[in-house]
This record gives C-alpha cells, structure tokens and sequence, in this order.
C-alpha cells in the first residue's frame, strides 16, 4: 500500500517466448495529469497499456512480473477484482471499435453492464460523455443509427465517449489518433485537455508532437526498455539520453 | 515490345475464367430450373387432366373426405384414397422434433467451442461433431430403428415403438453437424475486435458472448438453422425407416408418422406410370420443393435485412 493517488507502475516487466515485451518499467500518473508515451513500433507501448487494464489476461503465453497500484491497490494479483479494474481503467484502442450495434447501444454498452438501465440517467450520462468527447453536435439527432455509419474520425471519438461512459479514474488511449485526419486530431487533442481535470490519462502516440503537445510528463519506450521519463518540457528540451534526442529530432534509426 | 502482347493475352485470359465462372453459376441455376420443371410437368395433371382428377384432385388431396376417415393416405387399396395432409403433418411433427432437439444442442456446442473451450478441446470436439455428418442417413437410420429406438420408447413410456419422437431425434442428429458448422463459423468470424472492446468494458466472457458475438454473428446463425431445418424436412433415409410409417392425421408426436419424402422413396418405384398415384407422388415433390424454395427465399431476405440493420447501410 502506498495510499496515492492515481496509477503507480514499478519495475514492470513482461517476457513472452522468452523475450522481453519489456523490461522493468517505472512509471506514475496522477489525476490531473497526461502521461505521453511514445517509442518506435514494437516497443511494447500497446502491450504496457493491455496490461494496465487486464486485458493482456486474453492473451495467451504472456509472463508478467512487477507490481501496479491503482490508487494504493495492487491490480495484479490474480484475485484482484478484474471487471472493476477494466471499468475504472478504460482503454481506447488505436481503431475505432464500434460494436455493431446503434450509436445509442454501444454508449450504452457499458452503464448497462454495470447494472444501469434508466434511459433517462443514461440519456444524461450520454450527453456529457457526447459533449467531452466534442461529438454531441454531431450525432444528438441520430444516436439511433448503427454507430457504422459514422466517418472514421466520429467512430473514434464515439469509442473516447463510450470509454467515458464508465467514469473511468484512468484513461489508457493507444494511438487514438492514428487513422484521423488534422481537425479529428486537434479534437481529440482538446477533449484530452479538458478531460484531464477529471482522471489521470495515459496518451501512447506515435506522433512525437502530439506528446509534445498535450503530455505533462512523457516516456520514452525502447525495445522494452524506459529509456527517458520526464516532465515533457524537460524530455524535449534537453533530453539525457542520446538515444532519446536521436528519436524526437526524428534521426532515429 | 512484347509487353502489349503479354497484355493482350493475360487480359483473354481473365476473360476466358471470368465467362468460365459465369457459365457455372448460370447452369446450377438452369438445373434448378430443368428439375422443377420436369417434376412440375409430372404434377400439372392433378390439376388439367379430367382422368386424374376424377381419382386425385386438389379437394381429394386437402379436403375432409368421409365421415370416419376424413384424412386418409390408402393409395393402392379399392378404392384409392390421396389425402396429403396426414404426409405434411408428419413431415412438420418430425421436423419439428429434429429441429428442437438440434439446434439448441448445436448452437450451444458452437458458442462453446467458439467462445469458451481452450484451444485444444476444440480441436478435439469440432472434428468428432463434423465426423457426425459424415454417417450415411441409411446408418442413422438403421441405427434409430433396432437401438435407439428401444431407449426412446422407454424413456418417454410410449405405446409404439417407432414414433415421430424416435425419428425426430435420429433426424436431429444428422441436423446438428450442419447447424454446427455453419454456426461455429459464423462465430468465428465475429471481429476479435468486438470482444476486446466488450472486455475493455467490463463485460465478463459471458456478457461478451451474448450481448456482442451472438448478435453478430446472427445472420450467419440464421442462415446455419434455416440449413438446418431444409436437411431435417427434406432427410428421407432416416424417417423411412425410424418413424412407423403410418399416415396419422395427428400431432401426437408418441404416434408413428410418415413423412412427405419418405412417402415418395417408398412408393415411387413400384407405381403404375401415368396413374393418378403417380401423379400425386410428383405433386408432393414439387410442393417440398416450392416449401424449401419460399423457406430459402424468405430466410435469405429476412438475413440481408438483419445484417443491414446489424451492420449498417455500408
Ligand atoms: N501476446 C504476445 N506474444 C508474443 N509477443 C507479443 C505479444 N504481444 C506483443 N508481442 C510483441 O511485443 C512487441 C511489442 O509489441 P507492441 O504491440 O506492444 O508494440 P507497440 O509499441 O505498441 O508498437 P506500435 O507502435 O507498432 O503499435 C512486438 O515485438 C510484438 O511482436
Ligand atoms: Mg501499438
């Protein structure tokens, strides 16, 4: 027990066929702050964030080691209570993943689980996880419609808002603006910023700028490896790692 | 230089497979409508020819006749008789038994080996459930009649030993395979996507199994018992021999029954050509085959309705 706040991450590691997926992490983030990742394909940023919220329990072969608190309480643990856990860590995946079910079911999809079923408090719960994730305007009139219909760009804010539907503590967002185009982006961008009042957010990206943009504090993920974790003005200023330079000046490889 | 060549001929080619594929699909749709039309042909009696008429007409065959027997199927007796309606509701009451018994137990499998069962329990259990389609109907059949029909007469306490129950079961088995298949793949071919959202949600595997991969995949599931229900109505082996034969103006499913198609094997070989019976027997044929033909029909438009509203108008 270490009674903070937020989520705490120490010496995380995850071995599969006798690799290394990473290699003893250390990381914190607390409520009011976005935590940026970034790293080159295959540092094991997505594999971080399906172990945050268990769902890497679905894949096979995987070997985890270390210890992760969500508030004080470890998340871990084979008896820790793994529904609760998904519920109040939410992860947005890099694709849009409407189920294909209406706008309205798929919001709903979750506050149902939960045991809400009162259209009118999920009506309300809607409105403002519409409005947070800047798409209310766009789909108050249609929220009937199979959520397939949306443009990539509103799915992908569609699957922010239904995260949000749960009232997560933690928001885990893996490259959630890698399909969208500038405006999708910035959209995305401000609801992050405003939504960061309310929990703590990890934001993976592929986009250096983007971290630059909107983390408070960043890391930099190599081959499995924390190579730089710092505030974001720090880490880009004056990086200490070579290695950590050579990637954001974009003269990697 | 010679690439206008090279160009010329892949693009005959494509032509050629592509009118090749063409000419395929267009001839299965003339057999289907050669066949139709010959058992057709052979069944227009019953309604134009005065001679056949006189013994079978449309009211002989659906209509009460007299008193004490209003629905009877005596074809060769004195004075033959040709009411249907005992075939079509022995054909229903034994379908219904298969389809009952098999699509529960099918669907149930396929969920199971789809959604919850480890890897390697389904690499055990799919292929024993398939090798179940591979039984010839004589097999199944002959199996229903001397073995299971015994269990069944016991466990139910019926009165006869062959019985619409009986038969339905045995056809239920020859159904399940088919149910199986085309429904495990159809669950399988749901997203994994979709799961993980569901997961990422809080929904247990259950939740995620019902609430998001079964509706999913219902279009492939609707399409897998309608599948089911045209093996089960049109299986004439299995009935033959495991159902009593007897043509019983009742839905008492502890009765023996006779089906439709069980009807015609067993009497198509020894009827006089051009007799009424004759013709009657070709008139039952093509009224399973137009039943099958709108059930097909009506469940492909009923599926395409459903994944656009599943799926989307893209
Ligand atoms: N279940 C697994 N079993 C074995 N190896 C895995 C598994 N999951 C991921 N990996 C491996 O872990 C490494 C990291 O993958 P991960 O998806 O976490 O990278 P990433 O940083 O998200 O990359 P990208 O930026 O391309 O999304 C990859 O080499 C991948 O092949
Ligand atoms: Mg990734």
């Amino acid at each position: 027990m270490t009674g903070q706040k937020g989520l705490q991450i120490e010496e995380l590691s995850i071995r599969a066929d006798g690799r290394d997926l990473l290699r003893s992490v250390s990381l914190e983030v607390r409520p009011g702050e976005i935590l940026g990742i970034i790293g080159p394909a295959g540092s094991g940023k997505t594999t971080l964030l399906r172990c945050l919220n268990r769902l890497a329990d679905l894949d096979e072969g995987l070997r985890i080691s270390g210890r992760v608190f969500l508030n004080g309480a470890s998340i871990l643990g084979r008896d820790a209570d793994v529904v609760g856990i998904r519920r109040k860590i939410g992860l947005v995946f890099p694709v849009p993943t409407p189920l294909p079910l209406s706008i309205f079911d798929n919001l709903a999809f979750g506050p149902r689980i939960g045991g809400i079923t009162a259209v009118e408090e999920l009506r309300r719960m809607m409105e403002s996880s519409l409005k947070s994730a800047y798409l209310w305007e766009e789909v108050n009139d249609r929220l009937n419609e199979p959520a397939a219909n949306l443009s990539g760009g509103q799915q992908q804010r569609l699957c922010l808002a239904r995260t949000l539907m749960l009232e997560p503590e933690i928001l885990l967002l893996d490259e959630p603006c890698s399909g969208l185009d500038p405006i999708s982006t910035a959209q995305i961008e401000e609801a992050l910023k405003v939504l960061r009042k309310d929990m703590a957010i990890v934001l993976v990206t592929n986009n250096v700028k983007q971290a630059s943009r909107v983390a408070d504090k960043t890391a930099f993920l190599l081959l499995g490896e924390l190579v730089e974790f710092a505030p974001t003005r720090e880490l880009f200023t004056t990086p200490r790692d070579k290695r950590t330079e050579d990637y954001i000046t974009g003269r990697f490889g | 230089m010679n690439r206008p060549k090279t160009m010329t001929r892949s693009r005959f080619a494509e032509g050629a497979v592509e009118w090749l594929i063409r000419a395929s699909a267009f001839s299965a749709i003339v057999g289907l409508f050669l066949i139709f039309i010959f058992i057709g042909k052979e069944a227009l009696p019953i309604l134009t020819s005065p001679d056949v008429r006189k013994e079978a007409n449309i009211s002989k065959l659906f209509l009460p006749q007299d008193q004490a027997h209003p629905y009877s199927w005596q074809p060769v007796s004195e004075i033959p008789k040709y009411s249907i309606l005992p075939l079509f509701v022995g054909t229903l009451k034994m379908t219904l038994v298969a389809v009952l018994f098999a699509i529960p137990l099918a669907l149930g499998a396929a969920l199971f080996t789809s959604e919850f069962s480890p890897g390697w329990l389904k690499e055990f259990i799919k292929p024993i459930i398939e090798l179940l389609a591979g039984i010839p109907s004589v097999v199944l059949g002959f199996f229903a009649l001397m073995v299971m029909a015994s269990y069944v007469q016991e466990l139910f306490g019926i009165v006869y030993r062959l019985n619409a129950i009986n038969a339905g079961i045995a056809l239920g088995l020859a159904v399940i395979p088919i149910v199986y298949t085309v429904a495990d793949d159809a669950l399988t071919s749901v997203p994994k996507s979709y799961r993980e959202a569901s997961m990422a949600m809080g929904a247990s595997p259950w939740q995620t199994a019902w609430r998001v991969v079964f509706p999913a995949a219902l279009p492939g599931i609707l399409a897998a018992c309608v599948l089911g229900f045209g093996r089960a109505i049109g299986e004439t082996m299995i009935v033959l021999m495991a159902s009593g034969n007897a043509a019983i103006m009742s839905w008492n499913l502890a009765k023996p029954a006779r089906s439709l198609s069980a009807t015609i094997a067993a009497e198509l070989g020894e009827v006089v050509v051009g007799s009424a019976h004759y013709h009657v027997l070709f008139f039952i044929g093509i009224s399973l085959f137009i039943f099958t033909f709108v059930l097909n029909m009506f469940a492909h438009w009923f599926v395409a309705r459903l994944q656009k509203k599943v799926l989307g108008t893209i």
